[in-house]
């Protein structure tokens, strides 16, 4: 009998790490058909020629150059904006805490619009078809870096002044995304229209942007921070409990908290200003992931890292691919596609449970 | 293990807490801390067990000060039960009880802490709830759950804030004798309780807080009328039935 409770639950880990392995085989095979799939398909006597070296120029460049980096985007942007949602709400022990809730998005798309208005990013038109061009996308990218960097200080100050309870944090993040909400009007108002056009592209959120440098950038900021979570699972397990628990437990409620919102807002902050506001996934994955694997802070943050990757490059190959040539913006594919997902699951526990 | 606190002084801000608290408990002493709501009872445990930082005063746990021992260390010695667990729906009952085991795993729980997770479920009778959520358990059910994870910790020492309030007297019976039974195996186990009856009978020791002060402990010998009259500010009469204290309000 005692036996038994140990292979049940032994079964329940099997059964989590099963989870996590089928979403990561699922990405590859996105990823694969991702690679091929778009405007101009690469079938397998393109890749035979590719792979003999007789491949046209044209299909080497779109694959290395455009598709790979675009692939890439999302897997890497899908893993930031999950891992540091699902992160959020448990540090927040809040289930509406998402990548945004302190204000990063607004922030980072505050220094954007600064940078298209004030820094000349986006004040001429390069090309006559290009009407919402963005000359320097780099003045701009610095611009919602640093704008992102300014919301997550004033959050800490307000922290550092106060002893910060959870609903501090939370109600100050509400208030830096109004702030910066008025600044971007401000922006906006100032702006002309090849500028105005040009900052609501920019929130749109394009993994179009992405190029091998970026992706490298993001690389350097993403691994660490995994490696940290990692580390520090069971101290966020803890936390769930209460902040007197996790103290009997030997853990520092204020630091830990502290430092995992800095660390997922810095990457979240790294995402948002290469590739702009991509709403729903970092609020809504960590919500399916505990649909299917439960309430284990041990595998949550894995399984939605895992399943935000996949299912950005989900959306956003099928925003390429949808009504190609044209490319939809792929937040608004993860909302289409993310609610119906959701609300099957809500629905089809209800049932079970009845 | 044997803990001696003197004269420790807290407050939260300008209000004073607890004021010059002093008291010991040696090894398989069940203490029972009681007094009127607000009297500082919850306090005293959270600055027993550092979660709140005392201002004046020490604390000695084997005649080692508690400031020496790190925190890893001490979540190793001593294991603390909130009152009210903050909510925490969707995680299982194995899950929780693992938690305890923080403080001997890094990484991945070994093999051996599964095995000790399964024991503990099998001994507080929680096997068949092993894999079922906490927010699908009845109260009686979640405490026992809390206590597993505690004692996950393998501690020396047991704190429990209110350990049978919300209970039914059945499941208020179940925690005190299991917990007299720990006491028992030489864990030194100290709660807070508001049923004085159920402190007398299963607590060998009482420490009496009045308005953050400590205004009478000692063994049962403490529950006597006059004690009780002052501590709670109603009339009683302490009778003895069957060699067990009763206490009883007088008139209503």
């Amino acid at each position: 009998m005692n036996d038994e409770v140990l292979i049940q639950y032994k079964r329940y880990r099997a059964r989590n790490k099963r989870f996590i392995i089928f979403i990561l085989l699922l990405l590859v095979l996105i990823g694969g058909i991702a690679l091929l799939a778009g405007s101009h398909w690469i079938g397998g006597k393109e890749i035979l020629a590719l792979l003999r070296r007789d491949g046209t120029a044209l299909e080497y460049q779109i694959l290395l150059n455009i598709r790979l980096p675009r692939v890439l985007a999302a897997v890497i942007t899908g893993i930031i904006l999950s891992a540091s949602g699902a992160l959020m709400q448990i540090l927040l022990r809040n289930p509406l805490a998402s990548p945004y809730t302190l204000g990063i998005s607004n922030a980072a798309a505050f220094g954007a619009s600064f940078g298209i208005v004030f820094l000349g990013a986006g004040s001429s038109i390069a090309r006559s078809s290009d009407l919402f061009m963005i000359t320097n996308p780099y003045i701009v990218t610095v611009a919602a870096f640093l704008g992102s960097l300014l919301g997550l200080a004033i959050i800490l100050m307000i922290v550092k002044v106060k002893q910060a309870s959870v609903e501090t944090i939370i109600l100050s993040g509400v208030i830096i995304n109004s702030l910066f909400g008025a600044g971007i009007a401000v922006m906006q108002y100032v702006a002309d229209n090849v500028q105005l056009a040009s900052i609501v592209f920019w929130t749109f959120g394009d993994l179009g942007r992405g190029d091998w440098y970026k992706l490298f950038f993001m690389l350097i900021v993403l691994i660490p921070a995994l490696f940290y979570f990692s580390i520090k699972r069971w101290d966020y397990k803890v936390l769930c409990s209460g902040d007197d628990y996790a103290k009997s437990m030997g853990v520092n409620p204020q630091q830990t908290r502290i430092l995992g919102l800095v660390i997922t807002s810095l990457c979240t902050a790294v995402a948002v200003s290469f590739f702009g506001v991509i709403a729903f996934v970092g609020l809504v994955v960590p919500h399916i992931v505990r649909k299917c694997i439960g309430d284990n802070e041990e595998f949550l943050i894995t399984g939605s890292a895992v399943f935000g990757g996949m299912f950005l490059l989900l959306c956003d190959t099928v925003a390429r691919t949808i009504i190609s040539p044209v490319i939809l913006p792929v937040g608004i594919l993860t909302s289409f596609l993310g609610v119906p997902l959701f609300l099957f699951l809500i629905t089809r526990r209800k049932v079970r449970c009845e | 293990m044997r803990i001696k606190v003197n004269h420790i002084s807290f407050s939260y801000n300008e209000l004073q807490a607890l004021k010059d608290i002093s008291f010991e408990v040696d090894t398989g002493d069940m203490l029972a801390i009681i007094g009127q709501n607000g009297s500082g009872k919850s306090t005293l445990l959270k600055c027993m067990n550092r979660i709140l930082k005392i201002n004046q005063g020490s604390i000695e746990i084997n005649e080692r000060p508690l400031s020496a021992i790190s925190p890893a260390k001490l979540s190793q010695i001593m294991a603390y039960i909130p009152q009210t667990e903050e909510a925490r729906t969707g995680l299982t009952v194995f899950d929780t009880v693992l938690l305890g085991r923080k403080p001997y795993i890094s990484g991945k729980p070994s093999a051996h802490d599964l095995e000790f997770v399964s024991e503990l479920l099998f001994r507080l009778e929680l096997e068949e709830e092993a894999m079922r959520t906490i927010n699908t358990l009845s109260g009686g059910q979640q405490q026992r759950v809390f206590i597993a994870r505690a004692l996950a910790q393998q501690p020396s020492i047991l704190l429990l804030d209110e350990p049978i309030a919300n209970l039914d007297i059945y499941h208020q019976m179940k925690v005190m004798k299991l917990l007299r039974q720990l006491s028992a195996e030489g864990i030194t186990v100290i709660i807070t309780i508001h049923d004085i009856n159920m402190a007398a009978r299963f607590c060998n020791k009482a420490l009496m807080l009045k308005q953050g002060t400590v205004f009478a402990s000692g063994d049962q010998s403490v529950y006597v009328s006059a004690n009780i009259e002052y501590l709670y500010d109603i009339e009683v009469e302490v009778v003895r039935y069957k060699d067990n204290i009763c206490i009883m309000p007088k008139n209503l």
